[in-house]
């Protein structure tokens, strides 16, 4: 390996500041003593205190996070369902005209998807609430978990597949014990994506949240407008804790299982 | 021999099992399978022999259900196959690739199948303890597919395959990653159950010398084509095509015009001072073969105090002793009719026909040639151990000379590439009785090619 030069260093110094150094001003201000968000005046924990006995925020996290279990989870089963088929179907009418649009949300600007969600939910008369923005997370997070799952069903072996029919399982079974077990680890990466896009997502949640459901992301954004609390500071600690977490898991396990692959590959060439 | 020959092909009454009805199989605008009719019987073991991409695995696939023939019928048991899913058909693939579930251990893989079956958990631990002990896997049990080599990968797929006991199994290429050793001993162990179990076998392999040992039938394929299904004995000392000839086994092929024989007898062509020079040799050769009357062959003789034990001991136990000698039976008059005419080289078979294959060359004598052929352009095709090679001019129905260009050691046998006079190569074989240094032919020598008038076979193609 070859050592730093310091040029390397200086720029690799200069580029994570860039990108971290807003993120770690505002975790250590979320531990400062002063109601003053700018001024230091020693280490406290009050903030996370005065945190918890703020209802509406807390309402607010609890919608945030019932959002993002139940629309990522459904947006990995449909996600993974969409991947299946466009990976697997055979040439049909329009195949990559499909797959072409399955993936159209991750270039969509969110404005606009958040725009025609909301004529969308008007037009059919859905009132605004944690289902809106359920729905509205699904269908831009799915896009995502289809990218990955389909990602790594292009390399599994469908011999496998064929075997497990071989061997007496119906097409589900053959899915359910075969299938699904090997590709998990894409799945699995997926729903963390969906789980942490829906955790962050601001834009189309305030198209589609009514006044009965709010997310976090709306409410930190409207009590800024009213001016920086050491309180918010905290609780944006706490979202990029839980984030942090959920993109380093969803990474290792990913990483874990292209090593296992890796390795599965190397000794299937030294037969 | 009084074992009845298995061969169902033969008999009018047998009912087929498998049944291919002009089965074609297109992918696109390539045809792998070629308008292809032929049966496999109950109990078979159908080899499928050919080059890479002729079509075997295809065939395979169309039998467990996992490609439909684009056009035609597969009946299995009178019933056609195409309505049932792989999954609801009695057959078992081992796949060519092994398809191992990579999340299962080997043990969980055996038992795989035997778990969608239902069976109960004691009778599937037994089971899958069985199939390992055969495979020789017993230690590797637990481990992952990707922690075991490649030969211990391809035992268990066939040990996956082999656990339902289908009643149709299909092998592609089982035993290819094997060393020679447990080659052997698994080829022996599938005929062992396929004669315990009555499965039927469909087997691809590369290895000709595979296909010999354990298949009833073999079936050389060429481009989606199966152009001969026949025992291996026919496949090997009579292949109908030059194909077959030169894709089983090493062959000298012989190319040239045929002309009808005439005569009833015809002694060899030979030269008379050579044949006076290999006369002594000749009779050494069959003093040592022929067997010597029974008389004239001296039995043991015990010594001084076996003698002894016996005319105090033995002989009141077991009898007298016999002095003379136990022997065969006296041949019948056609046996040693037949074995006369073998031991002499100068008598050669009537009818047939003769082969003019080069230029001031004697023609090629061949009494198992078809005499209609004459007139035609034929092939001679004749392997090489029916070869024999020598310095000097042997007494035999042909007799070619030439120049020993190569020889091929292959530990039990020695191949000698010899370059006849127009050119032309041929392969002779020869057993090492002696040991290298006593062999007397090396390179550059000139040499005798010399076969038997029923040594070859006459392709017409
Ligand atoms: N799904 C497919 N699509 C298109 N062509 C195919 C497909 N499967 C097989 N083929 C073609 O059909 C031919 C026969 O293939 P097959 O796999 O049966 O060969 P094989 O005899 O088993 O060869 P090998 O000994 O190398 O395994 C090949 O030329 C192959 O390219
Ligand atoms: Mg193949």
């Amino acid at each position: 390996m070859r050592r730093l030069t310091w040029f390397n260093a200086t720029s690799l110094t200069l580029g994570f500041a860039f990108l971290y150094l807003p993120m770690l001003i505002l975790i250590v201000y979320s531990f400062n003593e002063s109601k003053l968000v700018t001024v230091w005046a020693g280490f406290s924990t009050k903030w996370y205190g005065t945190l918890i006995q703020n209802d509406a925020f807390l309402d607010a996290a609890w919608v945030t996070l019932q959002v993002a279990v139940v629309s990522s989870t459904i947006a990995t089963v449909l996600g993974t369902m969409a991947a299946l088929v466009l990976v697997r179907a055979g040439r049909f009418y329009g195949r990559t005209l499909f797959s072409g649009m399955i993936y159209a949300p991750l270039v969509m600007p969110e404005v606009i998807t958040g725009l025609s969600l909301l004529l969308l939910f008007i037009g059919i008369g859905l009132d605004r609430g944690i289902l809106t923005i359920i729905l509205a997370h699904t269908t831009f997070s799915m896009a995502f978990v289809s990218v990955v799952v389909s990602s790594r069903l292009v390399t599994f072996d469908r011999s496998l597949e064929e075997a497990a029919l071989d061997l007496g399982c119906s097409h589900f079974d053959a899915f359910r014990l075969v299938t699904l077990p090997i590709i998990a680890p894409a799945v699995i990466s997926g729903w963390l994506l969906a789980f942490t896009l829906s955790l962050d997502d601001l834009v189309i949640a305030s198209f589609t949240a009514g006044p009965s459901a709010t997310t976090l992301p709306i409410k930190i954004w409207s009590s800024i407008r009213l001016g920086v609390s050491p309180e918010i500071n905290a609780l944006s600690t706490i979202m990029i804790a839980i984030v942090a977490v959920g993109v380093i898991t969803a990474s290792l396990i990913t990483k874990r299982a292209s090593l296992r692959q890796q390795a599965d590959e190397r000794a299937a060439v030294h037969v | 021999m009084s074992q009845i020959a298995f061969e169902p092909w033969n008999d009018p009454n047998a009912k087929p099992l498998i049944q291919f009805k002009n089965v074609t199989k297109r992918f696109g605008e390539f045809v792998a399978i070629d308008n292809q009719s032929f049966d496999i019987y109950e109990k078979e073991f159908f080899a499928l022999l050919g080059p890479s991409g002729c079509g075997k695995t295809t065939m395979m696939r169309m039998l467990a259900g996992f490609e439909a023939p684009t056009e035609g019928t597969i009946l299995l048991g009178g019933q056609d196959i195409a309505p049932f899913p792989p999954n609801k058909r009695a057959v078992n693939m081992m796949f060519q690739s092994y398809a191992l579930f990579p999340h299962l251990s080997v043990w969980d893989n055996i038992a795989f199948g035997l778990k969608r079956d239902g069976k109960s958990k004691d009778q599937i631990a037994a089971r899958v303890e069985e199939m390992l002990k055969l495979t020789r896997l017993e230690q590797f049990a637990r481990r992952k597919p990707h922690q075991i080599s490649g030969g211990q990968r391809q035992r268990v797929a066939l040990a996956r395959s082999l656990a339902k006991a289908p009643k149709l199994l299909l092998l592609d290429e089982p035993l290819g990653a094997l060393d020679a050793k447990l080659r052997q001993a698994t080829q022996f162990e599938l005929m062992d159950i396929q004669e315990k179990t009555g499965t039927t076998f469909v087997i691809v392999t590369h290895d000709q010398e595979e296909a010999m040992t354990v298949a009833s039938r073999v079936a050389v394929m060429d481009n989606g084509k199966i152009i001969q299904a026949d025992t291996p004995q026919v496949i090997y000392e009579a292949p109908a095509s030059r194909y077959v000839a030169d894709f089983i086994g090493d062959v000298n092929l012989i190319d040239g015009v045929a002309e009808a024989r005439k005569g009833a007898q015809e002694t060899a062509p030979a030269e008379p001072e050579a044949a006076k020079q290999a006369e002594p040799e000749a009779a050494k050769l069959s003093e040592h073969e022929a067997p010597a009357a029974a008389s004239e062959r001296r039995v043991p003789q015990p010594n001084a105090r076996g003698k002894w034990l016996h005319d105090k001991l033995f002989r009141y136990i077991l009898g007298a002793r016999e002095d003379a000698p136990k022997q065969l039976p006296p041949p019948t008059p056609g046996e040693s009719e037949a074995a006369a005419t073998a031991s002499r080289p100068d008598v050669i078979a009537p009818g047939g026909i003769t082969i003019h294959w080069a230029e001031g060359q004697p023609p090629l004598i061949v009494s198992n040639g078809d005499p209609a052929l004459a007139g035609q352009r034929v092939t001679l095709a004749l392997r090489p151990e029916k070869l024999g090679i020598s310095k000097d001019r042997p007494e035999s129905a042909n007799a070619l000379k030439g120049k020993v260009i190569d020889i091929a050691y292959l530990g039990n046998l020695s191949t000698y590439h010899v370059e006849l006079a127009n050119g032309l190569m041929v392969k002779a074989q020869l057993a090492n009785t002696r040991r290298v240094a006593q062999r007397d032919i090396t390179w550059e020598d000139e040499v005798w090619i010399s076969f038997r008038e029923t040594a070859g076979v006459v392709l017409s193609e």
